[in-house]
């Protein structure tokens, strides 16, 4: 595809993500027009939908999203990538709340696009330090004692695009390399115990069996503590875009190193030094060293509505705030929010589960008197881990380091309720 | 009262009924974590078959840098310049300059602290393992694991040398002569330190009003910079 093309196709996503919210590049006139509905559906009329039969059961044999919904969508970057076999599409954060992210709306990193592996073909071989090499059918797994844990799975380049500055318009291409499913499976160390690890077994070797057969090594400590062997999301089997149908679940780590496809797992007594874990996901510092096997990922939080996607449409008046926060050091104890572009804080309320190494929805409800709004979230988890400001994290990391950028948003509001990404001094 | 409500949540787990709203107030946190350990703890399942040798060989593929995983082989730069001008010049250019967004190999040099660092195998890579490894699990892009032995070591050879990691058109890679291969940039990896390096980010009183002086100011826009990105300039998801 040509650049301008691209450029093309990239202005039309930026126009759709602010038509779908209600504002921006289209004329506000029109836009109102366009919420305001069609009166022949509205009292005192009634709709062709109150008076006509509409589909039975069983036409829709596996349910969509209404219709009227189907705006709210993974969207990708074309320009970004050299191929969409090697890229990565955002989960359309400004469009959900809750924490649970739906199966079709998980956020999507391939290396050399989906492998379609089929169920009766699935092998999983287990060897290197182990007593016994073993190899496994997705039924071997299936029968394994399993459990049943919501994480979040964040891409370490989520954000990854703003280290220099504001760029892109939007928490979906800003913070949507972030999902959060409950995964039912098998505790990694389960399965290990039936091969017997060896007392020299330090790490292992993860394989996936896409085309680029992509591999992480994992310290053998993180196996012991949580680590899952996950062949379900949110009840169902896991799509073939997030690794059908076995792929490692690793609680609050680096998405890079939750293997999809997982074909292979070797235990060795050193690290491989692949190239996702040194030419890629290693953290280039000012100083040009770079920090490797950084697997955590901080605290961070992002407010998903107001933004830039998701403008206000009341001018004034009553008005919740939305947000997102986690931790993969453990579960979120407090969020705060700032109008003022961080001069004056206050505490927003959590509603939903608190969960380790999971999403946690937050809210603050305010009277907004329709003036310009600095809008920004802070999460703090339990370990008292505070995230930084952007200027704060700079000062330490630099602005060359790709990866882990958990520096607090900044969104501006505008009096017509727009919303763009900023920075502030 | 609590010492009560502890005893409901016990009956209740025992009798298996402990869900929301039942009750007592579940512990949020505690909510993901099983509520009894698994039969099953300590005791070997007996599931799975044995792998057989030529079965994992088939998948084996993995190469670390002590040398472990080697395939026996060998190439010189010469036979990989052919291979590589045929299979992997279309994306990576001719001398691993990088075809459009297509990853460079080669070049970047003194670069890592400036500006624009350039990330190529003999800038940054730290081990030539790595190198080979990938191409033998990934490359050529889209025909994986297609390569044979002598010419995953050929190929590797060839960018070797256009990142002047060897100097010699006929020197030849072979599992014997590459422990010998050393990359520039092996020591300026170091594990990570956030934990101490950025203590001060653990605080557990952080500022609430009056955090800075002035009311704040914009100083940086998304729509000022939407032109980086358009002019294929941005930085690359990697």
């Amino acid at each position: 595809m040509s650049m301008s093309s691209a450029s093309r196709s990239r202005r039309a996503f930026l126009r759709a993500g602010l038509a779908a919210g209600g504002a921006g590049a289209l004329g506000s006139l029109e836009v109102a027009a366009a919420r305001a509905g069609n009166p022949a559906n509205q009292p005192p009329n009634v709709p062709d939908w109150s008076r006509h039969l509409g589909d039975g059961v069983a036409v829709r044999t596996y349910g969509k999203p209404s219709r009227h919904e189907a705006h709210v969508i993974r969207r990708d970057v074309e320009w970004l990538t050299a191929s969409r076999e090697s890229s990565v599409s955002f989960t359309p954060i400004h469009e959900l709340d809750g924490i649970i992210t739906p199966n079709g709306l998980c956020f999507e990193r391939h290396h050399a696009g989906i492998a379609e592996v089929a169920r009766e073909d699935y092998r999983l071989i287990v060897h290197g330090l182990v007593e016994r090499p073993l190899i496994f059918t997705l039924d071997d797994i299936k029968r394994m004692p399993r459990v049943n844990r919501a994480y979040f799975c964040e891409c370490a380049a989520n954000s990854g695009m703003e280290w220099r500055g504001a760029q892109l318009n939007g928490c979906q291409y800003t913070h949507g390399m972030v999902h959060c499913v409950m995964y039912t499976g098998v505790p990694m160390k389960v399965l290990l115990e039936e091969a017997g690890l060896r007392a020299n077994a330090k790490w292992l070797l993860l394989e996936g069996g896409d085309a680029a057969a992509m591999t992480r090594s994992l310290p053998v400590q993180k196996v012991l503590d949580d680590a899952l062997i996950a062949y379900r999301m949110n009840g169902e089997a896991l799509y073939a875009e997030n690794g059908y149908p076995v792929r490692v679940v690793l609680p609050g780590w680096e998405a890079n190193m939750w293997i999809k496809w997982l074909r292979r797992i070797e235990v060795g007594d050193q690290p491989w030094h692949h190239r996702e874990e040194t030419s890629k996901y290693t953290d280039l510092m000012a100083n040009g060293k770079a920090r490797r096997f950084t697997y955590v990922m901080d605290a961070k939080s992002v407010i998903t509505s107001p933004s830039p996607q998701a403008p206000l449409n009341h001018r004034s008046g009553f008005t919740v705030l939305s947000g997102l926060a986690w931790s993969g050091r453990g579960h979120i104890a407090r969020v705060d929010v700032s109008l003022d572009g961080g001069r004056n804080w206050r505490t927003a309320h959590i509603d939903g589960p608190v969960w380790d190494k999971a999403l946690t929805r937050f809210y603050y409800e305010f009277d907004w008197d329709g003036e310009e709004l600095l809008l920004q979230s802070r999460a703090i988890d339990e370990t008292g881990y505070v995230q930084p400001s952007k200027a704060e994290l700079r000062k330490v990391r630099g602005v060359n380091s790709i990866y882990h950028n958990n520096g607090i948003q900044t969104w501006h509001v505008l009096k017509s309720g727009e919303v763009e990404n900023v920075e502030v001094s | 009262m609590s010492r009560s409500r502890d005893a409901v949540a016990l009956a209740l787990a025992a009798a298996g009924l402990l869900w929301f709203g039942i009750g007592v107030a579940p512990d949020p946190v505690r909510a993901q974590s099983s509520v009894a350990q698994p039969a099953h703890s300590g005791k070997r399942l007996g599931i799975g078959r044995a792998a057989t040798t030529e079965e994992i060989a088939g998948w084996d593929i993995d190469i670390r840098p002590d040398g472990h995983g080697l395939p026996p082989g060998r190439g010189t730069v010469r036979q990989g310049e052919a291979l590589y001008l045929t299979r992997c010049a279309a994306c990576h250019g001719e001398f691993g300059e990088g075809a459009g967004r297509w990853p460079l190999l080669s070049g970047g040099a003194s670069t890592l602290a400036s500006h624009d660092p350039v990330k190529s195998v003999g800038s940054y890579w730290p081990y030539a393992a790595t190198l080979m490894d990938y191409i033998r699990r990934t490359m050529p892009y889209g025909d994986a694991q297609s390569l044979g032995n002598d010419e995953l070591y050929a190929v590797t050879a060839y960018v070797l040398y256009l990142n002047d990691v060897v100097t010699d058109q006929d020197f030849e890679l072979s599992d014997k002569s590459f422990p010998t291969i050393k990359l520039g940039n092996e020591a300026n990896f170091r594990d990570d330190d956030r934990d101490t390096a950025e203590q001060a980010f653990w605080n557990r009183d952080p500022c609430m009003r009056d955090c800075a002086p002035g009311a704040a100011k914009i100083i940086g826009r998304a729509r000022a910079l939407d032109v980086t990105p358009e002019a294929g300039s941005g930085p690359k998801v990697e």
